[in-house]
């Protein structure tokens, strides 16, 4: 490890950082999901770091295990999508309001 | 050490295009050079097997779904790609939001030191069976200490199996009110 973590830490903070903005600021629930995926692989990131400056498998195990959640979360979300794009044709997530108060 | 830098700015530059980009497409084909060197900072952090996984599963099932889903949206007659994204008005909100984010994780961060330990154990090359990070090493932690979770992981797929066959399946759940599937779409003969 000639880098030192802190930088992966960095590195892992930056790229949360610019997933958090994607979601909040794209409308588009495709790139939506897509940043979501951003914000998992940068936990992942921190997660394989630490476990690496600790030389502990714990961090292996938990980022596998978000990998897998991330996975399955793809596959429901690209589903509901797909029904809610099927009944009515929307490209922005604000337009789907029918539980709005 | 070059090597983190540049992958660095890599997943950077490219993290960004996902978010900035207009259409879904040119973000997937971001998000996979992400993936792809997250993949390869892995394999610099010793995560050989998490490497493999990333590219597996992510840029080979993940990606794969996206892309499916894109083009079985677009085939409608408005393009899906073309959608008005209220970018500049919320944009403001979502920096700021953003910011004090990083700001909360960077504080985090810095209150927790890291202390790297070196052990000469860990330095192994690769290939070596049993070094940290390898499939022995990771198979065995998986199996015997964490085997619970584990199974609960298994678990957790086959909900998200169901579920997305009940969701998007041709009928949909009871009470799940939705119009019946269209059965007027012209499809066009596979052998003529």
């Amino acid at each position: 490890m000639s880098v030192a973590p802190e930088n992966y830490v960095a590195l892992s903070a930056v790229l949360f950082f610019i997933g958090v903005v994607g979601v909040i600021a794209r409308r588009n629930p495709l790139i939506m999901l897509m940043s979501i995926e951003l914000l998992f692989n940068a936990s992942n990131l921190a997660l394989v770091t630490y476990a690496r400056a600790w030389v502990d498998n714990v961090g292996h195990i938990f980022a596998f295990l978000v990998i897998t959640v991330a996975a399955a979360e793809a596959a429901i979300a690209l589903a509901i999508v797909v029904v809610t794009f099927r009944s009515r044709h929307f490209v922005d997530v604000d337009e789907v309001s029918a539980l709005k108060g | 050490m070059i090597a983190f830098w540049v992958l660095s700015l890599l997943m950077i530059a490219s993290a960004v295009f996902v978010v900035t980009a207009r259409q879904p497409v040119h973000s997937v084909v971001g998000l996979l050079v992400n993936f792809i060197a997250l993949a390869a900072m892995y394999l610099t952090l010793q995560a050989e097997f998490l490497a493999v996984m990333q590219i597996v599963v992510y840029s080979g099932a993940i990606l794969i779904l996206f892309v499916f889903v894109i083009a079985l949206l677009s085939s409608g007659t408005k393009p899906f790609a073309v959608g008005p994204d209220r970018a500049p008005r919320i944009l403001i909100p979502a920096v700021v939001t953003a910011v004090l984010t990083l700001a909360g994780i960077t504080v985090t961060a810095l209150h927790t030191p890291v202390t790297v330990i070196r052990t000469t154990a860990t330095n192994g090359t690769t290939g070596d069976a049993n070094a940290f990070g390898s499939v022995a090493n990771f198979g065995a932690a998986l199996f015997t200490t964490y085997l619970l979770p584990f199974e609960i992981t298994a678990f957790i797929l086959m909900v998200a199996v169901i579920g997305v066959v009940l969701i998007a399946g041709d009928e949909g759940p009871a009470g799940f009110s939705r119009r019946k599937p269209k059965r007027n779409i012209q499809r066009e003969p596979i052998l003529k």
